[in-house]
């Protein structure tokens, strides 16, 4: 009883306090913009942690937040083994490949119109396919370890990124080109100093997206078979002997490095398209 | 259909390409069969060829070539093959009056189809309040909004076997629920961003015209916010039902269903046949197409009864 009055009063505190931050004089100010949402991380998580007191919901169900703290803390040397598999090798490793091979797709086949009025529909319609369902095939052809969950994720990437990059390059207009022209700039010159940066919006439009399917792809991957470590390995089999503490733990992990990597792109975004109207403060 | 010939290009390239690989990805495959049914091959056996490339292995034993299209267990199957067993599994059912049995893949399609559309269903719902609470609460847009966003980095996959746990360990039956909950996880977030920006897309001029009308919020909301986020809504119900059926699809991959497209997939890796994974994938490609199309035709039809061209 008395954690449920426990959560209740955290509830509303935290609800108070954010309804006075954002009437507050300075609810422009970045402080309350970064801390009305991290108060109300903190209040569902609080809440999480009192409900599962209050209704004494088991471990195997659902743990509470400090359970998983626990957990975490006491299988850091696991977590870490299995990040580097799936993260760094899987998911890392194929994102960067898939974008080599999409931008240099897009670079090679722009330069006929034809072929790029035939790509964009088929990629924008690749794009939406349930591409996840290769991942069983991918792991027959390259194995159990990070290879296949590498060719996954360049698989799953690819398509986002080379609908994005050829709409980019396409993105300059007639003006544009045409002073570059009066420049004498060649092919190549026009390409470097005016059309891929002019593109770079958009590829990083395409990136973005392809941060969560990177991890996505690593860790379905895993489902099919992998090596006794990897995320989605430790994932699968900690349902099955109801290690839900442990399972917990590393979807904090997966969430933490999919927020990570995708800042981390969102950041690169930052210093690269300063010039762009939606970067300008 | 200015784009229908280089779209028909790109493809035949792609078919092109397909077939060009198989020959390769298969031959060890078919010289190990050869092999076995007696026929000459060079090297003559499986451990002198495991140790040869593939192209020396083609040129080689070119009689063994054709072989190579027509394995029942292929590493690479041909289009041809996979559009056969496609046909096997509901056409040829359909006409023999067993298009609903457990076999075939109309019936596991249809699972699968339950499952997106209520996980749409779901996440658009979720998707379109959570749009009006930010557009009308500042509150709701601070706390909210980074949440949102931080969700979609946060990998389902990573979430959907926690899922089905959770939903069956307080007693829901069946595997309907998590796995549309697990879809309506990757959909609400496209139609959550199209439709608050589509409800702030009126301008100022706009909503002091109502204001000078005397008309009251809920007013403004029915008659300006409404319908000039429609265009918004269907571009994201668009995104949203591709996600909705990637959900359901990664819903049904992990731990043992046995009903859906996905499930298919599984049992497809658990007992080797690829063809049945091709066919499955192939299956789910379809009903991508095919539901985007039907949202598109439906965009076209209500924007121009709007009047809104688009």
């Amino acid at each position: 009883m008395n954690w449920l009055v426990f959560s209740l009063i955290i509830l509303l505190g935290g609800l108070t306090i954010n309804v006075g931050l954002a009437r507050s004089p300075w609810h422009g100010a970045s402080f309350v913009r970064v801390a009305i949402p991290l108060v109300f991380g903190i209040t569902l998580i609080t809440l999480w942690e009192g409900l599962v007191r209050a209704f004494d919901v088991s471990p195997v169900i659902l743990p509470a937040p400090t359970a998983v703290a626990y957990a975490f803390a006491h299988s850091l040397d696991i977590l870490i083994i299995d990040f580097r598999q799936t993260v760094l090798k899987g998911a890392l490793s194929g994102f960067f490949i898939g974008t080599v091979v999409a931008i240099g797709t897009a670079i090679a086949i722009d330069r006929w119109s034809f072929l790029t009025r035939g790509l964009l529909p088929i990629g924008n319609f690749v794009a939406a396919l349930p591409i996840v369902g290769i991942a069983p095939i991918l792991v027959n052809w390259f194995g159990f370890d990070w290879q296949s969950k590498a060719a996954v994720v360049v698989v799953m990437v690819y398509f986002p990124i080379l609908v994005n990059t050829v709409q980019g390059l396409r993105a300059t207009d007639v003006m544009q080109r045409d002073l570059m022209q009066t420049y004498a700039a060649g092919y190549l010159q026009t390409l470097i100093k005016l059309r891929l940066p002019a593109a770079m919006p958009f590829l990083f439009n395409g990136l973005k997206i392809a941060t969560t399917l990177a991890l996505i792809g690593a860790i379905v991957a895993e489902y099919f078979g992998s090596p006794t470590r990897g995320m989605g390995f430790r994932i699968s089999t900690g349902v099955g002997v109801l290690a839900i503490d442990l399972v917990w733990a590393e979807i904090a992990v997966a969430a933490f490095s999919g927020s990570l990597f995708y800042g981390t792109m969102a950041l690169i975004e930052r210093r690269v398209t300063f010039w762009h109207p939606s970067q300008r403060k | 259909m200015r784009n229908l010939a280089p779209v028909l290009v790109i493809l035949t390239v792609i078919v092109g390409i397909w077939y060009a690989a198989v020959t390769p990805m298969n031959i060890r495959m078919a010289l190990d069969q050869a092999d076995r049914a007696g026929f000459n091959v060079v090297p003559d056996d499986a451990r002198g060829r495991r140790d040869v490339s593939v192209w020396v292995l083609l040129a080689n034993n070119q009689q063994h070539i054709g072989s190579t299209f027509d394995l029942e267990r292929s590493r690479l199957p041909t289009p041809t093959q996979v559009g056969r067993e496609l046909w096997k599994g509901t056409g040829e059912m359909a006409l023999r009056g067993r298009a609903l049995s457990k076999r075939s893949l109309i019936y596991h399609g249809w699972i699968t189809l339950q499952s997106t559309f209520w996980g749409f269903l779901l996440g658009v719902t979720v998707g379109i309040l959570g749009a009006v609470m930010i557009v009308y609460s500042r509150v709701a847009e601070l706390s909210l909004m980074p949440w949102a966003i931080m969700s979609q980095t946060i990998p389902i996959v990573a979430l959907a076997p926690m899922i089905i746990v959770l939903s069956s360990q307080l007693g829901i039956e069946g595997r309907g629920v998590p796995k549309a909950i697990i879809s309506s996880y990757l959909c609400f977030f496209p139609v959550l961003v199209g439709m608050t920006k589509g409800l702030r897309s009126p301008n100022i001029s706009q909503l002091d015209l109502l204001m000078t009308y005397n008309a009251t919020g809920l007013q403004a909301f029915l008659k300006l916010r409404l319908p000039a986020s429609i265009p918004f809504l269907f571009t994201s119900l668009k995104v949203g039902i591709a996600a909705a059926l990637v959900g359901t699809i990664v819903g049904e991959l992990p731990s043992g269903a046995i009903n859906g497209l996905g499930a298919r997939i599984l049992i497809g890796d658990q007992f080797g046949t690829p063809l049945a994974i091709w066919s499955a994938l192939l299956a789910a490609a379809i009903i991508a197409g095919v539901l985007v199309t039907l949202l598109d035709l439906l965009q076209k039809v209500t924007l121009y009864r709007m009047g809104i061209r688009a």
